[in-house]
């Protein structure tokens, strides 16, 4: 029996490399389609797993709210020095007037020049609170991170990324060495391996960067103060920012978007205009696997579409192939063969067309991701449940077109196909 | 002649067909007990009924009254399913313009019946080779049909007919594709399966070829006219 189907195939084969370009030309709508969708999957696959992974990053029990110019700030009549953001009364507010809450972290941030003899770099100096290495956990490589007397005492004591202690320290000795940040003389004591950021909008980016350095925000309240002074061309443009960010840290991330919602109620009691940012990792990443699955419903449309274009092909050319081949039917029945023999033939042929194309396909659909990955510099990747998907879909393609003009070659009267020329 | 067994048996067998309004009496009341071993040619004019009759011996078609018993077994009532194992396993057939199957080769096209059958691969080989050993096509096992002359194909449609061992072969003017010399040939080869003890019916309309026969029927308007052993 086995024997026999693989014998049946063969000769299937054998029967479709007779016309070998229009079997060819046949299949391509089949090839089309499976190699769209396992490309396209690939794709959307690659991208929406580097998205999760950002959104893992940045934690899924937190919650960021950035500061930002308000609107009617940034229109028409601009402040000369505009005050804006958040303040160290909504941190306190935060830590102290919800429940759930593990960690709340400050952070100011600012641009200054690093200076080692000549070694100079621009960094970003994040003043921050103790537990930001609690909720940004990032490997400590030499040295000790910031404590809690450091921002007792306002101690000019930072915290360096291993690229920044790279480029500013090079040789010299890095624990207890001595830094500019800028016209401020900073202990380094300690320094951190921080990750490669990746690609993505600003919205997800994690929340260190490797050009930081980190101080107390105390010290950074008391050296820099809260006064941004940032030198244009023609003018000196001032700004007063207390923090720039709050990350919020809830016990688990259940409480995250009920927290997030009184978390933003609370603020717009006490701010005017609308001056900061909330981003929810949670929801991104809820919106994420919406989207992924809007995408894949689109691809699976279009997908179908082509697929029963392809069908329609192998159909209109197994009709052909009936017609042409009748006496062959004919010697066939003469000789015994029973209209299931003749079904199962024709069904074969029908059946070894899909799989071909869906097989040739699948080939393109595993090449374009690949070379779309090496000039787009976009990960891709290929989900084993596509192939065996596409492969599965193909045979269903192949039975179901093929189903009809195989009935319609075992209808065929024996003695008329005989006589056909 | 000696008593011998009846392989076929048509009794009181009709035919007709509806073409349009027309009712077309193909066969009108045919009668005949063909023999076990015998090599039987039937003649007659184009429309005396003798391709009908063929047809029906072959149980590609039904007959539309009368009886026909193949090997004591009742085939007029048969449905298609039936009438397909019956000629799977008892009946060979030789046609004029030999009917092979282009894209096989000479071997697949003798197996075909097996694999029908569902011999397994090596047996079924291997009686290919026999047969094809018989007609004296050894060795062009791989050739395909287009590469071999009339006579040569005739005879890998006659080791086709053979590979099931048919109780009775069939042959529709198996010589009116080919040139004397080659049909010569052929009609050798029937004969002597015959002589081997296999049961032939052959329709010809060629005098010649009919004279090879052990007995011959003759049809008119059909009905069988005259019966010459």
């Amino acid at each position: 029996m086995n024997s026999r189907l693989i014998e049946e195939i063969a000769t299937g084969f054998k029967t479709l490399w007779l016309h070998k370009l229009r079997s060819l030309l046949t299949i391509l709508g089949i090839v089309f389609g499976v190699g769209s969708v396992v490309a396209m999957l690939a794709i959307g696959e690659g991208a929406s797993q580097q998205t999760l992974e950002q959104i893992k990053r940045l934690g899924s029990s937190n919650i960021m709210i950035r500061s930002i110019k308000s609107e009617d700030e940034n229109q028409g009549n601009r402040v000369r020095f505009p005050i804006y953001g958040l303040t160290y009364e909504d941190a306190l507010r935060i830590e102290f007037g919800f429940e759930g809450i593990k960690n709340v972290v400050s952070m100011k941030t600012l641009e200054k020049e690093a200076r080692l003899g000549r070694n100079r770099i621009n960094l970003r100096i994040v003043g921050t609170t103790t537990n930001w290495f609690d909720v940004v956990t990032r490997p400590l490589l030499a040295g000790r991170i910031l404590s809690r007397e450091d921002s007792l005492e306002r101690k000019n004591v930072c915290v360096l990324t291993r690229y920044g202690a790279n480029k500013l320290l090079a040789n010299e000795a890095t624990i207890g060495q001595q830094v500019y940040l800028g016209s401020n003389v900073f202990e380094v004591v300690g320094i951190l391996n921080t990750e490669d950021q990746l690609a993505g909008s600003s919205s997800m980016q994690s929340p260190d960067q490797p050009i930081d350095a980190y101080i107390p925000l105390t010290t950074a309240r008391a050296v820099f103060g809260d006064i941004a002074v940032v030198n244009t061309s023609n003018s000196r443009d001032r700004s007063l920012v207390e923090l720039h960010q709050i990350i919020v840290q809830l016990e688990n991330s259940d409480l995250v978007l009920s927290g997030a919602k009184s978390i933003l109620r609370t603020l717009k009691m006490f701010h005017s205009t609308k001056d900061y940012e909330m981003d929810v990792p949670l929801e991104l990443l809820k919106q994420t696997e919406k989207t992924k699955r809007t995408f894949n419903t689109v691809l699976g449309s279009i997908a179908g579409i082509s697929l029963i274009v392809g069908g329609i092909g192998i159909m209109n050319i197994m009709l052909a192939s009936v017609t042409e081949r009748t006496k062959e039917i004919g010697i066939r029945r003469a000789i015994g063969a029973t209209r299931k023999m003749i079904i199962r033939q024709f069904l074969i042929e029908a059946v070894i067309l899909t799989i071909s194309g869906g097989l040739i396909g699948i080939g393109f659909g595993v090449v374009v991701p690949s070379v779309v990955e090496y000039f787009a510099k976009m990960p891709t990747k290929i989900p084993l449940y596509s192939i065996v998907l596409s492969l599965g879909i193909s045979v269903f393609i192949g039975v179901i077109f093929g189903l009809y003009p195989a009935w319609k070659a075992a209808q065929l009267d024996p003695i008329e196909s005989l006589r056909h020329q | 002649m000696k008593d011998k067994k009846i392989v076929v048996e048509l009794s009181e067998v009709t035919k007709r067909y509806q073409i349009g309004t027309n009712i077309v009496h193909a066969l009108s009341g045919v009668s005949y007990a063909f023999e076990s071993g015998c090599f039987c040619s039937i003649q007659g004019q184009s429309g005396s009924g003798k391709s009908t009759m063929l047809n029906l011996l072959g149980c590609l078609d039904s007959p539309t009254s009368g009886s026909y018993f193949l090997n004591g077994q009742d085939v007029s009532k048969m449905d298609d399913e039936q009438l397909s194992a019956v000629r799977l396993s008892h009946i060979g057939f030789i046609f004029q313009s030999f009917h092979l199957i282009p894209q096989l080769t000479v071997s697949q096209n003798i197996q075909l019946p097996l694999s029908y059958l569902g011999w397994n691969k090596d047996k079924s080989e291997d009686r290919a080779r026999e047969l094809a050993t018989l007609v004296d096509l050894k060795d062009r096992m791989d050739h395909r049909p287009v590469e071999l002359s009339g006579g040569q194909q005739q005879r890998v449609a006659i080791a086709r007919s053979l590979a099931n061992n048919p109780k009775l072969i069939l042959a529709d003017e198996p010589t009116g594709n080919l040139d004397s010399a080659t049909g010569g040939q052929v009609m050798e080869v029937l004969l002597e399966l015959n002589r081997q003890g296999k049961t032939i019916i052959m329709v010809t309309h060629t005098s010649e070829i009919a004279a090879h026969a052990t007995s011959a029927i003759h049809m008119l308007d059909g009905k069988i006219d005259r019966i010459k052993s």
